[in-house]
């Protein structure tokens, strides 16, 4: 016979709420509000970051250009008028400038402007490079000389941050590059339809400028940089980790190398990247002299950051092909080898397919590493013209140009690493799109 | 000749290798395979393999060794009085290097001769003339005894080339050979390939600990360096960090730690309640439909490349931040705490939003991996779901979610783009989080990326930063896992 216990029975009905039930409801409300509150912030942080990205860096894909009628006085360019093209490049890029003022002032006055600006100061609303592309179009078309052509200049930075509602006449109370007259001048230009915010495709396609000229920089041979980065990346991690990857999974032995080995890979995958950024200074660079900025170097510093998450998902692929596989295959005479390289691996191809382009997704977003082997500053600015120039003449990767581009502290540079963003993000989101749908097209269910 | 055309060489003589061993191998068999050991390929494999593994590794190893040879062997040449006042022997070295590389470059663009280029002598003006002419700047007049030392460098250099070509052509061939006549009817050919493959795959393997010693060593080595020329007690118990160009700056490391791990304690009061609460909620209430979409939305978080996260918090986080905390009467508290936009503050709160995906994901692994068994006699004793989770479900993670934020630690300790566009580069001890202040990583991107020379005490810090930094990151991540596995029950 059990003892009953002494405790009183409640009064009251266990269906009737009392003051403590009400609490612990009250609790588990509070505690169903905090995950969700927790879930809550964590969405609006990711909307703000990409609404973020995509108002600020929407702008850069659109830049400001002037369309000019210039002169090619022949008594400024060929005196002789013998068009020899040694000659003609005597005629430094300053010399050119005199053609483009006399050009506004040709249209101030065809165009009845009310401005009173002179040629020279009309001028400056131009690009610093605006010159240069008069000049190459000059040496490259020297029959042209004594016509008038058309063309298409950019505009400086602050004209077209003015046009795109950055710059205003209160801001640039302090700014010696521009003064409100040409404001009033860029007004009237655009009235006339002479200025126009257009698509820029060398923002895509072209390399990068200069601190002094924000108007011309472009992405697009940091984006060359990253992609024989990549094709490093590819060629060197891939066969390395798949080969560690069967070695670990199907041949190894119990032992306490096999250990080690496990932990190494456990561990390099935490690792810093900036530590990967001093192993490659220091090995690379210092000791077998590779070129300083070179997407070798930087593809060899990338792949050892990439192995270990090409090693860990290769190693979930093999794992997931069933042992009947091996044992069929063996079961009709292949060697184990014979096995795993006819049978499984080709059956874990999918996942291990899936597990590099993630690892290659990553690597694309590295940065740290990259700027200690010396990708800063102005080295992205011409296209590479061959494969092996490409892996060793110094360029730049899209996020450490993006970092460069950040560092120079001017708002129409600050607009520029936006729109890089915008361009990195678009190449990370195909990417995992593409690994998505690879890993849902080919997962077989064993 | 390039070194393509002789890896092309080495290649070409492989694939003939491989056509002849299988002949040689069918021609034993009297053109019958079933009486072949292996399957035909393999003999060819084995004689292709034979001759172009050996080749490759002995190219490797003089690749390796033939400069370091050549430069020992001219720095031993090079008299002490032809290093300038200032200077050092390897400045000297670089010099030299540079003008046999120039005068390579001129002969193969044909500017000059071959003999022309040996038989040059004192005249510097030409020379750099020369120089320039092929994109090779020299600084000062080359004196004629540098020019001289180059000279015998490109000498040395072809000859060792020449050697190079025929000792590993000479190796491949050797290869072959012995692998050919080896090969006959009953020679296990496919065992031996395969011998071969699974050395091939423990090189690979083996890769991740020469990466991990290759780390280890060479911030060893750069360490050793500058403990030579600082001192390691100042480095690590002293408590200013003022690098100094023109010498004798202060370099201690705790001022950085204190900025980095301020950093994090801030970036992790950010992501663990807001992490570990949405694992939560996602995994005991929340509906199929909401986990499918709130989940794969919160990774994008942990996608997004931290170059991202560091802009974000320059122009976005930070800029708020004052508008709130700063600029006197235009701010929103109508104070004026904060200067600047870089704070710690600012790199903590937008690391913190980096790393709450890292967190959910980890403690939603875990919470998972509590058996229903618990959570069921806790419902079946009259808790509320909160009581469960509160009671049962969460100290029986524990040791799991402490493992995921030691994790967090670590990779908030060592994330480098966010603190260097969002925190200083004033190093300082304050408890202001409002004020700017420095980490080590940041400083290790400013000392190694700055124009001081290599070899001076505030380049080679960098290094010993980062072998602390390696050091506490590991010390971190093995606390971690030996805190899981100690305390981690294990259920069924």
């Amino acid at each position: 016979m059990t003892d009953t216990t002494q405790s009183t029975p409640r009064a009251g009905s266990l269906f009737a709420r009392d003051a403590r039930t009400d609490r612990r409801n009250a609790a588990e409300k509070r505690f169903r509000f905090y995950g969700l509150t927790a879930i809550a912030i964590g969405l609006v942080m990711l909307i703000t970051l990409v609404t973020t990205i995509l108002v600020n860096g929407v702008g850069a894909f659109q830049q400001s250009f002037v369309t000019l009628e210039v002169e090619l006085l022949e008594a400024k360019l060929d005196k002789a008028g013998t068009r020899d093209l040694e000659k003609i490049k005597k005629v430094s890029t300053f010399g050119y400038v005199p053609l483009i003022n006399a050009a506004f002032d040709k249209l101030a006055a065809e165009a009845k402007l009310e401005n009173q600006l002179s040629g020279k100061n009309m001028g400056a609303i131009l690009s610093k490079d605006a010159a240069a592309q008069l000049r190459d179009y000059v040496l490259a078309n020297p029959e042209k000389i004594g016509q008038t052509i058309t063309f298409t200049f950019l505009a400086n930075s602050r004209i077209d941050g003015y046009l795109k509602g950055r710059v205003s006449r209160e801001s640039i109370a302090n700014d010696k590059k521009i003064s409100t007259e040409q404001l009033d001048l860029a007004d009237e230009l655009r009235d006339l339809g002479v200025l126009k915010k257009t698509f820029n495709p060398d923002f895509i396609l072209g390399g990068d400028a200069s601190d002094q000229r924000p108007e011309a920089a472009g992405i697009g041979v940091s984006m060359l940089g990253s992609l024989f980065m990549m094709l490093v990346v590819l060629a060197l991690a891939l066969p390395i980790g798949v080969a560690a990857s069967i070695y670990l999974e199907e041949f190894a032995p119990r032992n306490w190398l096999t250990d080690v080995i496990e932990v190494n890979i456990a561990n390099l995958a935490a690792v810093p990247s900036i530590v990967f950024g001093i192993l490659g200074l220091a090995v690379f660079i210092n000791v077998l002299h590779l070129p300083m900025s070179a997407p070798l170097v930087g593809g060899m510093v990338l792949t050892l950051m990439t192995l270990p998450t090409i090693i860990i998902s290769t190693r979930a692929a093999l794992k997931a092909v069933p042992p009947s596989i091996r044992d069929a295959a063996l079961g009709v005479g292949a060697s184990k080898m014979q096995s795993v390289f006819h049978h499984v691996l080709p059956l874990a191809a999918p996942g291990i397919l899936t597990g590099t382009i993630i690892g290659l997704a990553q690597a694309l977003g590295e940065t740290a590493p990259l700027l200690l082997i010396g990708m800063v500053g102005f080295v992205a600015s011409n296209a590479p013209d061959s494969l092996a120039a490409g892996l060793m003449d110094p360029n730049s990767a899209m996020p450490a140009q993006i970092y460069e581009w950040a560092k120079r502290a001017d708002p129409a540079f600050y607009e520029r690493a936006w729109g890089g963003i915008i361009i990195l993000l678009v190449f990370l989101i195909a990417m995992n799109t593409v690994a998505v749908i690879l890993r849902r097209r080919f997962e077989r269910r064993w | 000749m390039p070194l393509t055309w002789l890896i092309l060489i080495l290649f070409a003589l492989a694939g003939l290798g491989y056509v002849a061993g299988r002949a040689r191998a069918l021609r034993s068999a009297d053109g019958d395979p079933r009486k072949l050991h292996s399957l035909p390929a393999f003999y060819g494999w084995n004689a292709a393999l034979s001759g172009l593994m050996p080749a490759l590794v002995l190219l490797a190893l003089w690749l390796f060794i033939q400069p370091m040879l050549i430069e020992s062997r001219i720095s031993g040449h090079v008299p002490a009085d032809l290093i300038p006042d200032g200077s050092s022997r390897d400045l000297v070295m670089s010099d030299i290097r540079r003008a046999a590389h120039g005068l390579d470059k001129a002969v193969q663009t044909q500017l000059i001769s071959a003999e022309a280029a040996d038989g040059l002598n004192g005249d510097s003006t030409d020379l750099r003339a020369l120089m320039g002419q092929v994109g090779i700047a020299i600084g000062n007049d080359i004196e004629p005894r540098v020019l001289a030392a180059a000279q015998q460098y490109r000498k040395l250099d072809s000859a060792a080339a020449g050697w190079m070509w025929i000792v590993v052509i000479t190796a491949a061939l050797i290869g072959h050979g012995l692998a050919l006549k080896r090969t006959h009817l009953g020679f296990r050919a496919r065992n031996t390939v395969e011998r071969g493959i699974l050395a091939l795959l423990i090189l690979a393997a083996s890769i991740a600990i020469l990466t991990t010693l290759g780390i280890v060593l060479s911030m060893l080595f750069e360490t050793r360096n500058f403990f030579t020329l600082h001192s390691w007690s100042d480095f690590f118990f002293g408590t200013t960090w003022a690098p100094n160009f023109r010498g004798d700056s202060e370099l201690s490391f705790l001022p950085l730690l204190w900025g980095t791990l301020y950093i994090s304690f801030i970036a992790l009061a950010v992501a663990v309640p807001i992490g570990l609460f949405a694992a939560i909620y996602l995994s005991e209430y929340a509906g199929k439909a909401m986990r499918a979409v709130a989940k794969p939305l919160l990774e994008i978080l942990a996608g997004i490349p931290t170059i991202v996260y560091g802009l974000f918090a320059l122009l976005t986080v930070g800029p708020m931040l004052v508008n709130v905390f700063g600029r006197g009467e235009d701010g929103l508290l109508g104070v004026d705490w904060m200067a600047g936009a870089t704070s710690v503050l600012t790199a903590g709160v937008v690391m913190g939003i980096m790393l709450v995906p890292f967190v959910s994901s980890l403690s939603d692994d875990i919470i998972n991996a509590v058996p229903q068994s618990l959570r069921d006699g806790s419902f079946g004793l009259g808790a509320t779901q909160s009581e469960t989770v509160r009671q049962v479900v969460l100290p029986a993670a524990l040791p799991g979610i402490v493992g995921a934020v030691l994790l967090a630690a670590s990779r908030a300790i060592g994330e480098t783009m966010i603190v260097v566009m969002g925190a200083g580069a004033i190093a300082k001890f304050s408890l202001n989080p409002l004020e700017s202040m420095t980490t080590i990583t940041t400083r290790i991107v400013s000392q190694l990326t700055g124009d001081t020379d290599f070899a001076s005490p505030e380049t080679l810090v960098a290094f010993a930063l980062g072998l602390t930094l390696f050091v506490l990151t590991l010390g971190l991540n093995v606390l971690a896992l030996y805190i899981v596995r100690t305390y981690r029950e294990q259920y069924e």
